[in-house]
């Protein structure tokens, strides 16, 4: 964790990656909150024709979203982060800086034509794993690409032991790799029939339960290798460098790393309990998923422990409050989901408004916070300026903590009402409520989740302006800052 | 040996992988062959019944709507027999969503009619006062690809051997023979429809997304 001056390190890939970024933030929050103000207000559904009702755009919000923006944020992290760990520059290697650059023009270009794909409506319809065959091929050479540059640049490292972060983006890298690989088996139907219908349409290798078992054994894992392990990287690298601390154990952060791995795979089947899968699946599922309180509250604690005696940067520093605050939302993530994977909570909660509840308090309280803190370090790294405004950091912090509050609570209440109303009899043993009544009584909430999505957009749109004023018009530095990043 | 693993990347990312794949060797892989079984008289879907699960899938029905009936009287009272495994031998991908915002659809031929879903399809607050669900009226102009749907039914047949008859052949005669047969059932579906544009485009040969979905629809029994 010492700093090395001496060497150049070369950010050409971190930067573009840290645009796009920014880009498919905006875009997968815009559609994000249309969507959630579409459940309150109906009329909204109909915009843009046919490509614009509910079930059309979810997708599309969700995939721009994990592999748009959160991708983007863990490759444009990589790059800055594993030069630095490794202590080797990317300029170093003339194939490296080629790898890099190809892993990021061919993602650019892929993301696009993934996104047009799923508003024309080519859709293996398995969540997370929507794309078509022809994308799923670009999609592996794009992730083949990312693992050759980083592995080139593991083989010509200066500094022999890998920092606890590069363990999380091999990880990431392998993890992925593996489940989408196997998730995404299908046989497109156009060379099967000698040349008969569309080109882009395909079956899945897996049919009934075993489809389901395995497309939740990567969508829970999706959640795992893209929102949590790259995620973890980053704050074991940005809250050391931006505190000036060092982390609290090196032994709880083995015993998180190495147990995050082993357990978080055997937790998908908690996404089918009270299915038609196996009973003994679905126990594995729920008693893995408890077990995983123990190595997500071990990184988390490790990190607030990181923070002891030092705990008046939170109020001097907003980075550190970014930082403070994802690894709290981690928690009570991490701990949320294990309880709704208790099989009689799960009855009540499956299904219901509850689960996007708490994937977003992960994902908008623990993902985007820990990318947006990582950014704005890297950014006066960069580009050797001085962040442009602490009081719109400070400003931005409040209105998207109160927007997170406001999305799970009332995600909660939603969800439990019409778990409980689905199941209310009345005194002969007959259900009290017409599915139509569980959803009606739900617009105060959705609406309450649109006004959410609407201050965290704005949020994130106060972010892009910081970042992009922070390019063009922060304050030259003369020399790299080396812990706390400077703001005007 | 953690050490030891953090100077030399190759050993540590085998280490991981082993780690991470163990749980799918485990949980997955043992009831493989059972699980894809049929109940007993499961029929293949039809190609027009095909065709409209591709409506379903492509404007992304699983967003709002589960097919999964879970094993509590307050779900079979409401949607009926819970589902059973060999119900979905035939189901590539598997549609049962994760979230209901409408309701559970696993056995909507049961209790609903064509002329339910027409009426319902154009314009869902008519039928439900209150709905929040979007009117799909392109289903009504847009044509449904049977062609593909065919293709998918020559595909399972011959790579997953779903019991397909033997006039599912992988040839353009075999399908120009077929698609007679997939008129015809379009036909008994738009019997029981009104819209003036579906009827007439089905009386010329081409069978819009409605009608196809609706097939698909009823089906879910």
């Amino acid at each position: 964790m010492q700093s090395n001056a001496a060497l150049e390190y070369d950010y050409t890939v971190a930067k573009l990656f840290t645009f796009t970024t920014i880009l498919f933030g905006i875009l997968g929050m815009i559609i994000g909150t249309l969507i959630a103000a579409q459940l309150a207000f109906p009329e909204l559904n109909y915009l843009l024709g046919e490509y614009g009702t509910f079930s059309r755009l979810r997708p599309v919000h969700t995939t721009v979203v994990i592999y748009g923006f959160t991708l983007s944020g863990v490759f444009a992290t990589f790059y800055y982060v594993s030069q630095r760990v490794l202590k080797v520059s990317m300029a170093e290697s003339k194939f490296i800086m080629f790898m890099g650059k190809f892993h990021f023009w061919l993602y650019f270009v892929g993301a696009l034509l993934a996104t047009i794909s799923l508003l024309l409506g080519y859709s293996q319809s398995k969540e997370y794993a929507q794309y078509e065959w022809p994308i799923d091929i670009v999609i592996v050479i794009i992730w083949v690409s990312w693992g050759v540059a980083m592995f080139a640049l593991i083989g010509i490292r200066r500094e022999k032991a890998l920092y606890i972060s590069m363990w999380y983006y091999i990880a990431c890298f392998l993890g992925v790799a593996m489940l989408y690989l196997f998730n995404n088996m299908a046989v497109p139907t156009y060379f099967a029939s000698g040349g008969l219908g569309s080109i882009m349409h395909s079956v899945s290798m897996y049919s009934g339960t075993n489809d389901a078992l395995v497309q939740w054994w990567w969508g829970h894992n999706a959640v795992a290798f893209v929102f949590t392990v790259p995620i973890v990287a980053m704050i074991y690298y940005f809250l050391p460098k931006e505190s000036g601390q060092a982390i609290y154990s090196y032994k709880l952060s083995l015993l998180s790393f190495w147990g995050l791995m082993f357990i978080y795979l055997w937790a998908g089947s908690h996404h089918l309990l009270w299915s038609t899968v196996p009973d003994w699946m679905q126990t594995m599922g729920s008693v893995f998923s408890v077990v995983l309180i123990l190595p997500s509250w071990g990184s988390a604690i490790n990190m607030l422990l990181t923070m002891k005696g030092e705990w008046n940067q939170l109020t001097e520093n907003p980075l550190i409050k970014f930082m403070v605050l994802a690894s709290t939302f981690y928690m009570l993530s991490t701990l949320e989901g294990p309880i709704q994977a208790i099989k009689s909570v799960n009855a009540i909660a499956h299904f219901t408004d509850w689960i996007p509840g708490h994937v977003h308090d992960g994902v908008l309280g623990w993902v985007v916070f820990m990318i947006m803190a990582g950014l704005f370090h890297m950014a006066p790294r960069m580009f050797k300026k001085e962040i442009y405004s602490k009081n719109l950091l400070e400003a931005q912090f409040w209105l998207q903590t109160t927007a997170v509050v406001l999305y799970f609570t009332s995600m909660w209440i939603a969800g439990i009402t019409q778990g409980m109303m689905w199941r209310a009899v009345d005194e002969y043993g007959n259900l009290m409520y017409s599915f139509i009544d569980t959803v009606t009584v739900l617009h105060p909430y959705y609406a309450i989740r649109a006004l959410s999505g609407v201050l965290y957009l704005t949020g994130f749109l106060m972010f892009a302006y910081n970042m992009i004023k922070t390019m063009t018009s922060g304050r030259e530095l003369s020399e790299e800052p080396q812990f706390r990043s400077p703001m005007a | 040996m953690f050490h030891w693993l953090e100077k030399n990347p190759f050993f540590f990312s085998v280490g991981v992988f082993i780690v991470i794949a163990f749980a799918g060797l485990i949980e997955i892989l043992p009831n493989f062959a059972e699980a894809s079984r049929p109940v007993v008289g499961l029929k293949p879907y039809t190609v027009l019944e095909l065709a409209g699960k591709e409506v379903y899938k492509k404007d992304n029905c699983i967003a709002c709507h589960s097919q999964l009936i879970r094993p509590f009287k307050s779900e079979t009272d409401r949607y009926g027999q819970y589902s059973l495994s060999g119900e979905y031998a035939y189901d590539r991908p598997f549609l049962w969503g994760s979230k209901r915002t409408g309701p559970d659809l696993h056995r909507v031929g049961n209790y609903r009619t064509t002329d339910w879903h027409e009426n319902h399809m154009w314009e869902p607050t008519d039928v439900v006062p209150g709905s929040i669900m979007p009117a799909y009226k392109h289903h009504f102009t847009n044509i449904a690809d049977i062609e593909t749907a065919y293709a998918e039914a020559v595909t399972v047949k011959n790579v997953f051997a779903t019991p397909y008859g033997d006039e599912f052949q992988a040839t353009k005669e075999a399908w120009e023979a077929h698609k007679a047969v997939v008129l015809a059932e379009a036909k008994t579906i738009t019997a029981d429809m009104k819209n003036k544009d579906v009827k007439e485009a089905v009386a010329a040969g081409k069978i819009p997304e409605i009608v196809a979905l609706i097939a698909y629809l009823n089906r879910l029994k």
